[in-house]
């Protein structure tokens, strides 16, 4: 069984108590420490900046030229927090209860609750960063709200509130820069971890300007890498998004928690080739004005705008009247799969449905829609030469949120000694489904407030023993590790391209463990992943050197991590006999086609430990002291 | 569709660099110009040559780690937007495009169209922040901003480094980049407290990285994705005239 270490006492009090009663280092001690964080996205500048802040010496790395870039500056929509500013009966409470109750009872209570408790303080933080939120015209923040929740508890900064935040965390972690209490290492890939005596003691990188390997050593480690949904090559990820890092220490000990949790968003820009890199999602903001509808009639082959109205089945707002177009992401997805694979989609590919702005340009003026989301309306007529203040948009789901990741503790530790998992990277607290503009809010959090408050207490004992050194055995023996994977790579010289495995295991990946899964489709989905690997393994050709920048060997390392942690995606999908949140396995429905979960048998997280090849599952029960699961209805 | 890539091709900043012809056919309008390169960078392995190197990330307009000059434009054929959201429906067909990276003394080549924009990072280093630590701040609304100036302060905060107005500018001025940063920090209250320690030292980052000059041609304004104001270039010129006075 999986111990948590949730503190003892109320749930009001948790975290209060545990860093009243956690150990501390004194700051003469902390210039002696060093902390190696991976990754500069929201979660990782705000760790990095903050450590930097308390006086550790800490090593920074991301593969973009510049920190600035991490894939957290692609956040349209906002971040969320209980300040209850518009008096619409918002609080702490509120916050976590929809949290939990969003994630469909598959997160912890305390670590959702501390979500709530921190939100606040940290729009206050961003604020004193500079961040431009959004005003009213008498200079106070102004909310709006986000799909799945009643209140209006979202700051934005335009359709910029994700590269704002980041933007903030890059300054500051730039000031530490300066003051040289944190090196970064830009274009610089972490490539494997190192433990020695079971702690993880430091990371073997590659400068992908030069191709040079080289070791780094530290007292602790911390993953800030981000989200893996790229394992679909299809997703609303940035290209270089990947799941290495976590993949590494996973094969090194870290449990892997619910691998198969993917947020599917509902409105991206629907597929128009084969040969597609990525899919654009617009901000679910959208979704506060617009309404989604299909024509009535399978395959109506008729423009848009020559539909009547009484053509038009407006499926979200028929079907869960209370939430409407705002039902959370899960059921608007899954209801859009429904309608396209029904003969009702629309488009080209017959993929997409629509997002209509008629009657919201009616009620409020195109004037009030243009200030709303005129950014979003032009990046649409970019991409798709089409103008949709006169006609309406059309969207598609995409994948988009890992919500799975390494397991972690209530102090953001992984199963590994020392090694810390932090924003979208790990599991924490989104459950089966993250709510709109909470991760953000989670990555932020992770990174500035809880990871610098909990890594101390690990530290302070860790003072005691011997520091690591890189020209200890582990060291070496890893890095050589590393040289010969990637030479065998380089030596494979076979007859496909990297980017023909990915999209061989993008489909495989979207078609089976998607928004619905069955045993037959995961078993026949794990029994071809197989085949891939080895395939890829005997047959892909990676040109160029290693000494150089070469993009192709970067992808093909990505790829091949990639093919592996599908296969456990498939596994964990298989292995989970209920239907909860983004995973709906299509054996456990209702009759109206709702998901049905399994508290009795399921309420746990399952945590997957690796050896040689093979996977063991673990579990964290899930104990509901302060709030008991409920059917998630939105009807 | 059916073009001719010529495409700037460079091992490394130290030996020179030559344009090479790439012909490419089956090419689809709704394509984006970044996925033509893709389906370029593939045949090139299955011919066993080595892949283009050009930069990218997000590949939706907003990381600023794509740009390359197209047909003598940064960015491509449009005004404000990035290379990542060109698509091939902006050429014709057998049509020829050219394909350079950046070309500023300060963006050393790293490899074929890619550029070493650390310059950049370095001027930010220099000041361009809030002074404040995690877990100092006031609560949010006890600092009042007026809508209009927030307003004024994301317009330029919206930069996103790509570096195109520096790539356009005849002399390779960092003065768009560098007033935007300031411009976004120097107008909220919070920011204001630093407003000329910070418009001393990031302007002087700017010269060390040997930048050129701004001669107000207004090139980058209308390259730039993000349609940054040269109006913040007024903006930064008065708040150093202020500030070098009241030093
Ligand atoms: C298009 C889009 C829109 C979104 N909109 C919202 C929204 O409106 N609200 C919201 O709350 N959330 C939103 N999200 C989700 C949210 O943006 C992310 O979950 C969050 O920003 C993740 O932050 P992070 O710091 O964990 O990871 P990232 O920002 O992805 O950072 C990862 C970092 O790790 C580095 N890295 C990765 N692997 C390695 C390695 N092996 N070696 C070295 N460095 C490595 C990268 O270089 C990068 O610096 C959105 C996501 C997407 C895709
Ligand atoms: S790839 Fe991010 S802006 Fe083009």
């Amino acid at each position: 069984m999986l111990d948590a270490k949730i503190p003892n006492g109320e749930l009001k009090s948790k975290w209060s108590t545990y860093q009243a009663e956690s150990k501390l280092l004194n700051p003469a001690n902390r210039k002696k420490v060093s902390i190696i964080v991976v990754g500069s996205g929201l979660a990782g500048a705000g760790a990095a900046a903050t450590l930097g802040e308390l006086g550790y010496n800490v090593d920074c790395f991301c593969y973009q030229d510049s920190a600035r870039r991490a894939h957290s500056v692609a956040a349209q929509g906002g971040v969320n927090a209980a300040k209850n500013y518009q008096h619409d009966g918002d609080s702490v409470w509120r916050m976590f209860y929809d949290t939990l109750k969003g994630g469909d009872f598959r997160s912890r209570e305390a670590n959702v609750y501390r979500l709530a408790e921190l939100s606040a303080p940290l729009i206050d933080h961003f604020t004193q960063q500079g961040v431009p939120f959004a005003r009213e015209y008498g200079g106070v923040l102004t909310n709006r709200s986000f799909g799945g929740v009643q209140v209006q508890r979202t700051f934005y900064a335009r359709g910029q509130t994700g590269q704002q935040l980041l933007l903030a965390a890059y300054s500051q972690l730039s000031k530490m820069v300066k003051q040289g209490n944190v090196k970064m290492h830009p274009r610089t890939e972490m490539l494997d971890l190192v433990i020695i005596d079971g702690k993880a003691k430091g990371v073997i990188t590659r400068n992908l300007e030069t191709g040079e390997l080289k070791k780094f050593m530290a007292n602790a480690v911390v993953l800030a890498t981000g989200g893996y949904s790229r394992v679909f090559r299809l997703s609303t990820l940035a290209i270089g998004c990947n799941g290495s890092a976590i993949w590494a220490a996973h094969k090194k000990g870290a449990f892997f928690a619910a691998p198969s949790f993917t947020q599917i968003h509902p409105t991206a820009l629907p597929q128009s080739s084969e040969l597609q890199s990525k899919l654009t999602l617009m901000s679910e903001s959208l979704r506060n004005d617009g309404r989604i509808w299909v024509p009535k009639k399978a395959g109506d082959s008729r423009k848009a705008n020559e539909i009547p109205e009484e053509d038009r089945d407006y499926y979200l707002e028929r079907k869960y009247p209370s939430f409407g177009n705002l039902a959370p992401r899960d059921i608007s997805s899954r209801s859009a799969k429904e309608q396209i694979d029904s003969g009702h989609g629309v488009g080209v590919l017959k993929n997409a449905v629509y997002l209509d702005f008629k009657h919201a340009i009616e009620r409020l003026g195109i004037e009030v829609i243009k200030d709303r989301y005129g950014n979003l309306f032009q990046m649409y007529e970019k991409i798709t030469g089409i103008n949709a203040y006169q006609e309406p948009m059309m969207i598609s789901p995409a994948a988009h949120f890992s919500m799975g990741g390494l397991w972690v503790d209530y102090e953001l530790m992984t199963t590994v000694p020392g090694l810390y998992a932090i924003g979208e990277c790990n599991y924490s607290d989104h459950g089966a489904n993250r709510l709109g503009a909470n991760s953000l809010l989670q990555a932020s959090i992770d990174g500035y407030f809880i990871l610098p408050n909990t890594i101390n207490n690990y530290l302070a004992d860790e003072m005691k023993y011997d520091q690591p050194d890189i020209s200890h055995d582990e060291f070496s023996k890893c890095l050589e590790e590393v040289e010969a994977r990637i030479k065998m790579l380089l030596k494979i010289d076979g007859l496909k391209t990297v980017d023909h495995y990915h999209r061989e295991l993008g489909k495989i990946m979207w078609q089976e463990c998607a928004m619905s899964r069955n045993k037959a489709g995961l078993e026949k989905a794990i029994s071809e992943i197989k085949e891939l690997k080895s395939e890829f393994w005997k047959n892909v050709k990676v040109t160029g050197s290693n000494n150089e920048l070469n993009p192709e060997l970067e992808k093909a390392l990505r790829l091949a991590d990639f093919i592996e942690l599908g296969e456990l995606m498939c596994l964990d999908a298989l292995q989970r006999e209920e239907s909860c949140g983004a995973h709906f396995r299509e054996e456990y429905q209702s009759p109206e086609g709702e998901a049905v979960r399994n508290d009795d048998e399921y309420s746990y997280v399952s945590a997957w430990e690796y050896s040689s090849g093979e996977y063991q599952l673990h579990r964290e029960e899930l104990n509901f002291e302060y709030i008991k699961p409920t059917i998630r209805s939105y009807k | 569709m059916r073009v001719t890539f010529k495409i700037w091709r460079q091992d490394n900043s130290k030996v020179d660099g030559q344009f090479v012809e790439y012909e490419l056919e089956n090419i689809s309008r709704d394509m984006s110009f970044l996925e033509a390169l893709d389906m370029l960078n593939e045949s090139l392995v299955l011919k066993g040559e080595k892949v283009i190197a050009y930069d990218y990330d997000c590949r939706e307009g907003i990381c600023g780690q794509c740009g390359v000059f197209i047909n003598g434009r940064a960015h491509g054929p449009h005004a404000n937007t990035t290379t990542c959201q060109l698509h091939m429906r902006s050429f014709s067909d057998n049509q020829v495009i050219t394909v350079e990276p950046w070309r500023a003394k300060s963006f050393p080549i790293i490899k074929d169209l890619v550029v070493d924009r650390s310059a950049l990072d370095r001027i930010v280093e220099s000041g361009g922040y809030i002074t404040a630590k995690t877990g100092t701040a006031p609560e949010a609304n006890s600092i009042l901003i007026g809508k209009e100036v927030a307003d004024l302060s994301m317009d330029s905060a919206a930069c996103i480094g790509c570096g195109a107005c520096i790539a356009t500018c005849k002399n390779a001025s960092a003065a768009l980049f560098t007033s935007a940063k300031l411009t976004h920090l120097n107008l909220l209250p919070q920011g204001k407290v630093e407003e000329g320690r910070r418009t001393l030292s990031m302007t002087k980052q700017m010269e060390l990285e040997d930048f050129g000059h701004c001669s107000f041609t207004g090139a980058c304004e209308i390259e730039c994705p993000e349609g940054i104001s040269i109006s913040n270039i007024a903006r930064m010129n008065f708040s150093l005239l202020k500030a070098k006075l009241l030093k």
